[in-house]
């Protein structure tokens, strides 16, 4: 469509650019700014009416001036997508950015993407060995789940969201995971990283990367994660891929919806975060899952710093409300040098129960998860108490329980970087032999045939 | 009603404001080109602010607005039971079928199934006086579940004809002197309570298996309740255990704005399941709506009133039915966001000023009634909150909590613990007990009552003595206060605690709850007159019987070999007396 330019640019705030206009413009259309020097903007529209359009603009609007020549494009924000993004790296507003060629599309996708049909999904339910076994065995991840990393500065939930796309598999399965990666504000240092170790392990073609950096425009950020998405849905539901979406960090992503909201006046909701916060989180996290007859799969990793460590932050609290559960990174595990430093207690997986048990991993996955949390759970509580009254006034069974939470931390959430540990004989033997620290009689959460059958000292064979 | 047609003049997110029409609030009108569903909510002048059900972008200014002449109703009749419906009653089978997996937009498709033939019993005959509300026939809508077809609202009369057969719900099944037809389905505006004679005094349990809920905090048939919780700590777990094992004879389900696997998840897992009371599949007598939080938010406003009219609906046959909201506080949202775009002056963190009436209304359309035919028939909600940070002193939390008459405080402490129901037995309350202790006396145990009393005694003592716990450690206590938090360790890991994802743990029925009550309070009684004896505390409480009980309850037959079980741990813990 040609459109006519427009220059009645009215008002001029933050990111937003008001203008008086002549024609019906659509909600949510894509706009072209071309600015006095030639520049080109782009942005979107954020409210029509007869009188005047709200413009968001991607770029920022530094030198946007009243003469700027303003451009409707008769359409919505649209992906150019096709197989060829595996293995492309692409800035936050979906232009190559490795030099390459631009993407020959086989089709332009509408960024916003639909909401899949609840009739249509189909239960995620398959195991993801992720060969973390605090992981594997506490909050067991399935296919097509949103599981967050609930991290904090400082913390190196990089480290263990790369080692997820580096082991992560199907148990009895060659189907590997292509990986969908979405920078949004990060450093270009943690970038690095992140592209470093995937082109070391090779991990590096079989991945699609969008990326907005810390000095790139924080408006288009409210768009690159919707890119990602967009291009994970067409490759797994168009082409059977299984995706592994990582995207990091959101708190910058929640942190570009406020100041548009604050931009345009609008009534803020807590911590000044806008009111629809959880829906726009949702249009996001919501894109995980699994089709009715497809193939394909998302599996989603949000990676997101909780802002002074605070999981009541209206960010990580709205995020829990909408994922399937989180992974909740400790700076107290980090501090005593452990790795990967996750705090089982508030880290959940919802859909735990459906991805582990008989067929799946192994029969007594669930009773030897509840078992260890429960144990742990105890012991670190008792630790508050034998600060204040020693060890001594302490019966036998807390004093197991006690020394169990170190146990615990120091052999079973430690493991190295690259240590792949398989769901039966890494993790849940290992749980088994740990628990032996621990008076069966104590151990309530484990049926009795359990017990017998892979307890290391009692069972009966 | 002539066609009004207006423009559109803005465009913000789901609100759209039109001119050159005067509609009526809560009007339905179609919006653009495509006509999408909206409603009315606003009057401003020559403009009509329009709330729209699907999503806007891509409409402009100047499309046409028509006006219907309707407020948001929904279909009601043979068809809805087994049914999954988005927020403004459309079948989401039907969605997929027009649109495939992904919900896009501009799509009706009716909520009864209009082609179906439904096998009609008259009930009534030719002659008969009936009034509105009166049953004049029967459909088997699905196994368990018997339709009865009412006469609608505001109409009576004399019958002049009726005929048994195979309808589909149009089709006129009875004809009054005036030449009022009837068919099957009536159509009622979802934001008007349906009709009834009166409110009765709630008096019957609603049970639901659930060992905490039906023991310590029982919810009458009728009643309302609140689960207020952080993420993770077991609202929609707690909601779908209600859903599956509550004695109603009818369920409807809301899933507002939550998560769509768990949807799936309900979805795929209620045909599987088996109601304990009638044998069958538990799917004949549920309704499901499902709007999920990615869905347009102003369907998601409209769930819980399509939901709760279908659920008065059924109550108005006579039926007792459960409804579940989860969650209440996505519906809130829902409210703040439209409210917010109508650029309303704000309440408390943001939400509308009408928030906590518009949570009261909702809530005072449960109740048990004596319908328009005479019968009884119940609604009973139960909405589930969920505060930011997990702090209930939110609005959404505090305005529930002024209107419920059991409030299930969830408490992340305790989901953490892996203590599942983590419903917090210090903080939660039941306003119901007394109202219904006569019924359990009649029908359960003459010292039900009693019972539960101790029980609950038992559990505020140990809150009190592990303050001293916490600064003395448990050994320092004298040996029968030990006793004490033994006890109340049994009540909390043996009876509070219940596993729903366990085939035979997941439902105790009411007697079977009140032996296990029993049998800790025959473990108390032994263990006290062994220790008074001489036994040591440390061999009574281990007892190989009393592990026997607390493992047992996940075994087939427990209720037949409790008991047994009882007496035998009265004579091993009498035996630990002559040990020493």
């Amino acid at each position: 469509m040609s459109g006519k330019e427009y220059r009645t640019i009215t008002d001029v705030k933050g990111p937003l650019v008001f203008l008086n206009k002549t024609e019906p413009v659509a909600y949510g259309e894509i706009v072209q700014l071309r600015l006095s020097d030639g520049t080109m903007k782009n942005g979107q529209v954020l409210d029509t009416s007869d009188d005047q359009v709200i413009v968001q603009v991607f770029e920022g609007t530094s030198s946007v001036d009243r003469q700027t020549g303003v451009k409707f494009l008769g359409d919505v924000f649209r992906l150019p997508v096709s197989k060829d993004l595996v293995g492309r790296i692409l800035d936050g507003a979906g232009r190559p950015r490795d030099g390459g060629p631009a993407i020959v599309p086989d089709e332009m996708a509408d960024i916003i993407g639909a909401a899949i049909n609840p009739y249509s999904r189909e239960s995620p339910e398959s195991f993801i060995q992720t060969g973390i076994s605090a992981i594997d065995a506490c909050t067991s991840l399935v296919r097509g789940q949103k599981l967050p990393i609930f991290s904090a500065a400082g913390l190196p939930h990089n480290d263990i969201a790369l080692q997820i796309a580096r082991q992560a598999k199907l148990v009895g399965s060659d189907d590997d995971f292509v990986v969908v990666f979405c920078a949004m504000g990060i450093t270009a240092e943690e970038y690095n990283f992140f592209v470093h170790d995937l082109e070391r392990t090779g991990a590096l073609e079989n991945s699609a990367l969008f990326v907005n950096l810390a000095d790139d425009p924080a408006v288009e950020r409210l768009i690159t994660p919707r890119l990602a998405l967009t291009a994970a849905e067409y490759l797994a539901f168009e082409h059977d891929y299984h995706v592994l979406v990582i995207y990091t960090d959101m708190t910058n992503y929640c942190e570009s919806l406020r100041q548009i909201g604050a931009a345009r006046e609008e009534v803020p909701g807590r911590r000044g975060y806008p009111g629809y916060m959880y829906t726009d989180l949702a249009m996001l996290y919501e894109r995980a899952g699994l089709v009715k007859g497809k193939k394909g799969s998302i599996t989603q990793f949000p990676i997101l710093t909780m802002p002074g460590d605070d999981i009541t932050h209206p960010i990580p609290d709205l995020s829990g409300y909408i994922t399937e559960g989180q992974i909740v990174i400790s700076r107290e595990l980090h501090q005593k040098g452990i790795y990967p430093p996750i705090n089982v207690l508030p880290s959940l997986s919802r859909l735990m129960n459906a991805g582990i048990g008989d067929g799946k991993t192994r029969e007594d996955h669930k009773s030897v998860s509840d078992q260890l949390y429960a144990a742990y759970a105890q012991g670190k509580e008792l630790r508050g108490l034998v600060a204040i009254v020693g060890e001594d006034a302490l019966n036998e069974r807390d004093l197991q329980l006690l020394k169990f939470a170190d146990i615990f931390e120091n052999e079973f959430l430690r493991q190295s970087r690259d240590e792949d540990r398989s769901i039966g004989e890494g993790t849940l033997d290992l749980a088994w032999n740990l628990l032996t620290n621990i008076d069966t009689k104590y151990l309530v959460r484990l049926d009795q045939k359990w017990i017998d059958k892979y307890h290391p000292t009692e069972k009966k064979e | 009603m002539s066609e009004e047609k207006g423009l559109i003049y803005r465009i913000s997110g789901p609100v759209v404001t039109a001119v050159g029409i005067t509609p009526r609030m809560y009007e339905v009108v179609r919006v653009g080109d495509e006509g999408l569903m909206g409603e009315v909510i606003e009057l401003h002048g020559d403009q009509s602010v329009i709330q729209v059900y699907e999503e806007t972008s891509g409409i402009k200014p100047g499309e046409p607005v028509v006006r219907t002449g309707q407020t948001l109703s929904v279909q009601l009749g043979p068809g809805l039971l087994t049914q999954i419906y988005d927020g403004i009653q459309r079948p989401l089978e039907d969605l997929e079928e027009t649109m495939g997996a992904f919900i896009t937009r501009g799509v009706d498709a009716d909520g009864l199934d209009l082609k179906k033939k439904w096998e009609f019993n008259a009930t009534a005959s030719k002659g008969d006086e009936v009034n509105a509300g009166h049953v004049i026939g029967t459909v088997q809508e699905t196994e368990t579940i018997e339709h009865r077809v009412m006469v609608p609202p505001g109409k009576s009369g004399t019958i002049k004809s009726i005929k048994s057969g195979k309808f589909d719900v149009t089709q006129t099944v009875c004809t009054l002197d005036d030449g009022t037809e009837i068919a099957m389905m009536q159509e009622w505006p979802v934001r008007t309570p349906r009709p009834f004679v009166r409110k009765y005094a709630p008096d019957v349990p609603l049970i639901t298996g659930q060992r905490i809920l039906d023991f310590l905090f029982p919810l009458a048939k009728g009643g309302t309740a609140g689960i207020p919780g952080p993420f993770g700590s077991g609202k929609t777990v707690t909601q779908q255990q209600l859903a599956k094992w509550s004695d109603a004879q009818i369920v409807v389900y809301i899933g507002c704005g939550e998560r769509g696997n768990e949807m799936t998840e309900v979805l795929t897992e209620f045909p599987h399941l088996i109601d304990p009371h009638t044998g069958k599949p538990l799917m004949n007598r549920t309704t499901m709506i499902a709007n999920t939080s990615n869905m347009p938010v102003a369907a998601r406003e409209a769930s819980v009133y399509t939901g709760i009219t279908i659920a008065e609906y059924f109550r108005d046959m006579g039926y007792d039915v459960a409804l579940m909201a989860d969650s209440t506080s996505r519906w809130a949202e829902a409210m703040r966001e439209i409210s917010s775009r109508l650029e309303e002056m704000p309440g408390e963190e943001g939400y509308p000023a009408y928030l906590s009436s518009r949570l009261a209304e909702f809530y005072e359309r449960a109740g048990r009634v004596q319908t328009l035919a005479g019968d009884d028939g119940s609604v009973s909600v139960i909405g589930a909150v969920s505060p930011p940070g997990g702090d209930i002193s939110e609005p959404v939390s505090q305005g529930t909590l002024r209107i419920v008459k059991v409030f299930w405080g969830l408490d992340a402490g305790l989901a953490r613990q892996r203590h599942f129901p983590a419903i917090n037995w210090l903080s939660s309350y039941s306003l119901y007990p007394q109202a219904l202790d006569q019924w359990y006396r009649d029908n359960i145990a003459s010292d039900f009552p009693e019972i539960r009393t101790e029980i609950s005694a038992l559990l505020q003592v140990e809150a009190e003595l592990q303050e001293i716990v916490q600064l003395v450690g448990s050994d320092a206590l004298p040996i029968d206060q030990q006793l004490t938090l033994e006890v109340a360790r049994m009540i909390r890991e043996f009876f509070l605690q219940q596993n729903a994802f366990h085939d035979v743990d997941t439902y105790s029925n009411l007697k079977l709850q009140y032996t296990m009550a029993r049998a800790i309070l025959a473990f108390q009684d032994e263990a006290k007159k062994a220790i008074a004896g001489g036994a040591d505390l440390e061999s009574v409480v281990n007892v190989q019987a009393r592990t026997d009980i607390m493992r047992g309850r996940f075994e087939e037959g427990y209720e037949d070999r409790i008991e047994k079980l009882v007496k035998e741990m009265g004579k091993q813990i009498s035996a630990t007396m002559e040990e020493n």
